[in-house]
């Protein structure tokens, strides 16, 4: 990993490097495909349970923003940023164990979807009151600007969560105490199925930033380079002593809220309109034309991503299910963590 | 041994802590140059500094969502609640985010939210509750209720050290009318463990937090009507005693269970269940609840004083459970 802590007083706009471009496109292909193998394949076919949510159409925001993360970083993703898990190292198969309930997966079977959190790998995950990771990206922050590493906390969230409480207690705390938080707001134009003129009364939630006294940006949630541009120079500034920013991404989500929702309330025309702004084929005919990368690569990255979701998915599909009697197992830390003691397989 | 109110055990034992651990800080409203609205963290500003006394904005969600983000960085925040009634201000982060996180996904939340609950001081309906059975129902969290200055100390340090969230209930009502002798060395008092306040034979009464004092002095009354009163001061309230509570009533036969929150839904309930199940044939009586009525706690001092427990109202249920 890079190394933490930019020269003081550096605000420059950080342009991504060749590797870096491929690396974007590879994770934006790689989370269209497991959530497509998870939403239609997996869904349908009843082998998950529970609540599906996925994030088709806004993927450039978690990889164009985690993407940049450093060592001792701290990412709080909302549950439609696949990609930052994938990005901070967790395994498709760590993943896919979970959707499905399984034993060895990061929650052993006590939690679902990407409610999933490591610490060491510098994920929080949310809680489903969504909002409620705006305050604990703050402490994150207290104790990253305590350290002096130049370390900061990206926190993503809806633009139905604006609308919560703990978004401007944290907004305001953050500002008050000039924490390295990066305030990041996906808002894909619908929450569950409430438009956004049922959601707030201004045009952008970015001018929200000045109100606290931050720096309060829109983007372009579709163009990752944008993304990467402008969360970039958020964190930047938030590295090198400045204080948190605001960045609100606009995007549009193309499923339903989740997977039982066939999103009959959206006008037809709004997903034929988003579908031309994909932010797959944008990067893909970017990199193209630039000739960072051929169509040959592209096609071995394909390839490989097809392959890592079916061994994800057999290998989710042979471990095994957890074994009830572990159901009252883990509620205390204690010496004897039944978390330390990895279960048998 | 030094003579310290319960309020000064408590500052105390924070301070004691913020000695030994560096990873040990507060957070809350007023607490820093102003002490605190009862003075708890008084001096600790300039013991400690801005970085690790802080106050903060009037925001306790995210008072305690920050701390449960330190605490997952391996800091140990102690948070106040400027008055225990405005923790339903962040309830959501204790219950929802705090309470879970370990069952959820294995990593430690060690922090403390803890604040002047109770009545008794003419507060009225928002700086007086005891709503300590609001996470006493909610697994993952610690509870506790200290009644003495010496158990003030000694949990407020073991709540600290404990990897877990404890929710810690101090009673405003004792803050500066309990002064006791407190060893200056070091001790903690472990977090689930209840103590025998007074040993006796015919009934016993289980309590905690300022509702032990009226039971003591219940217990002096009856004592000269040869009533023997055992007191039981249960101290953690989750996960709580179990074993030192059915002891006491297989050993008395007779049980009042006395607490200053309202009745439904209180600790006595839950304790009248246990002990039903589990101590049933030891019983030679009902299981006696006194308790508060089922209402807000009043201002106005008769109607204060009707709501809260009284020496004399239990006084009067043990001489009706003693002659059963």
């Amino acid at each position: 990993m890079a190394q933490a802590r930019p020269a003081k007083g550096r605000r420059e706009t950080p342009v991504p490097d060749a590797h870096t471009l491929e690396r974007m496109l590879y994770y934006l292909k790689l989370t269209r495909e497991a959530e497509v193998r998870i939403d239609q394949v997996l869904y349908r076919q009843g082998k998950i349970v529970g609540g599906v949510y996925v994030g088709r159409g806004q993927e450039a925001i978690g990889v164009g923003s985690s993407i940049q993360l450093m060592q001792g970083d701290i990412v709080l993703p909302s549950h439609r940023d696949f990609s930052s898990f994938l990005i901070r190292g967790f395994t498709l198969r760590e993943i896919f164990c979970n959707w499905m309930g399984r034993a060895n997966g990061p929650t052993r079977g006590r939690d679902n979807t990407l409610h999933i959190g490591d610490i060491k790998r510098g994920v929080i995950p949310i809680i489903s009151h969504l909002g409620d990771t705006c305050p604990v990206a703050c402490g994150v922050a207290m104790v990253l600007k305590r350290r002096g590493n130049g370390n900061v906390a990206l926190v993503h969230f809806g633009e139905g969560t604006t609308s919560r409480g703990d978004v401007h207690e944290a907004m305001n705390m953050a500002a008050v105490m000039k924490l390295p938080v990066i305030f990041i707001c996906n808002n894909n134009a619908y929450a569950y199925s409430t438009p956004t003129e049922k959601q707030y009364a201004v045009k952008d939630l970015a001018v929200r930033g000045a109100a606290y006294g931050m720096p309060g940006v829109k983007v372009d949630g579709n163009d990752v380079l944008a993304v990467y541009s402008i969360v970039g120079e958020a964190i930047a500034r938030a590295r090198t002593g400045g204080g948190p920013s605001f960045v609100e991404c606009k995007t549009f989500r193309m499923t339903g809220h989740s997977a039982h929702d066939a999103a009959e309330y959206v006008p037809e025309q709004l997903f034929t309109q988003w579908k031309k702004k994909d932010p797959i084929p944008r990067l893909e005919k970017a990199l193209l034309a630039k000739k960072i990368l051929g169509a040959k690569r592209i096609k071995e990255l394909e390839e490989e991503i097809k392959q890592q979701i079916d061994d994800a998915v057999a290998y989710a599909e042979a471990s095994p299910l957890p074994d009830s009697a572990t159901c009252t197992e883990g509620v205390y830390c204690s010496d004897q963590c039944w978390w330390s003691n990895p279960p048998a397989e | 041994m030094p003579l310290l109110t319960y309020l000064e055990a408590i500052r105390q034992g924070i301070w004691e802590e913020m000695e030994r651990d560096p990873s040990v800080f507060l957070l809350g409203e007023d607490i820093g140059a102003y002490g605190g609205a009862f003075k708890v963290t008084a001096g600790m500003l300039e013991r400690f500094g801005e970085e690790r006394v802080i106050d903060t904005p009037i925001c306790e969600s995210a008072i305690v969502g920050a701390a449960v983000g330190a605490a997952l960085m391996g800091m140990r925040p102690v948070a106040e609640m400027q008055f225990m009634d405005f923790i339903s201000c962040g309830f959501d982060q204790i219950v929802n985010m705090a309470a879970k996180i370990h069952y959820r996904w294995g990593a430690a939340v060690p922090l403390v939210v803890r604040g002047p609950s109770g009545a008794g001081v003419h507060g009225g309906p928002f700086h007086s509750q005891s709503n300590e059975m609001w996470f006493v129902h909610t697994p993952g969290l610690k509870v506790v209720a200290p009644a003495t200055a010496y158990d003030a100390k000694g949990l407020i340090k073991a709540s600290i050290r404990d990897n877990n969230p404890v929710i810690f209930f101090e009673h405003k009502f004792l803050y500066r009318r309990i002064k006791e002798e407190v060893p200056s060395e070091e001790y903690v008092v472990p977090l689930g463990k209840a103590v025998i306040r007074r040993e006796g034979t015919d009934i016993a009464v289980i309590t905690y937090s300022a509702m032990v004092w009226t039971a003591l002095e219940a217990a002096d009354v009856l004592a000269r009507d040869g009533v023997s009163l055992e007191v039981v001061d249960l101290r953690t309230l989750l996960p709580y005693d179990e074993q030192c509570v059915l002891a006491s009533v297989r050993k008395c036969s007779k049980v009042i269970l006395l607490h200053e929150d309202t009745m439904i839904g209180g600790m006595a309930g839950e304790l009248a269940a246990v002990i039903a199940g589990k101590a049933f044939e030891g019983l030679d009586g009902p299981i006696v609840r006194v308790t508060a009525p089922d209402t807000p706690v009043p201002f106005s001092p008769p109607l204060e004083a009707r709501f809260l427990p009284s020496v004399e109202k239990v006084v009067e249920a043990a001489r009706q459970l003693a002659s059963y």
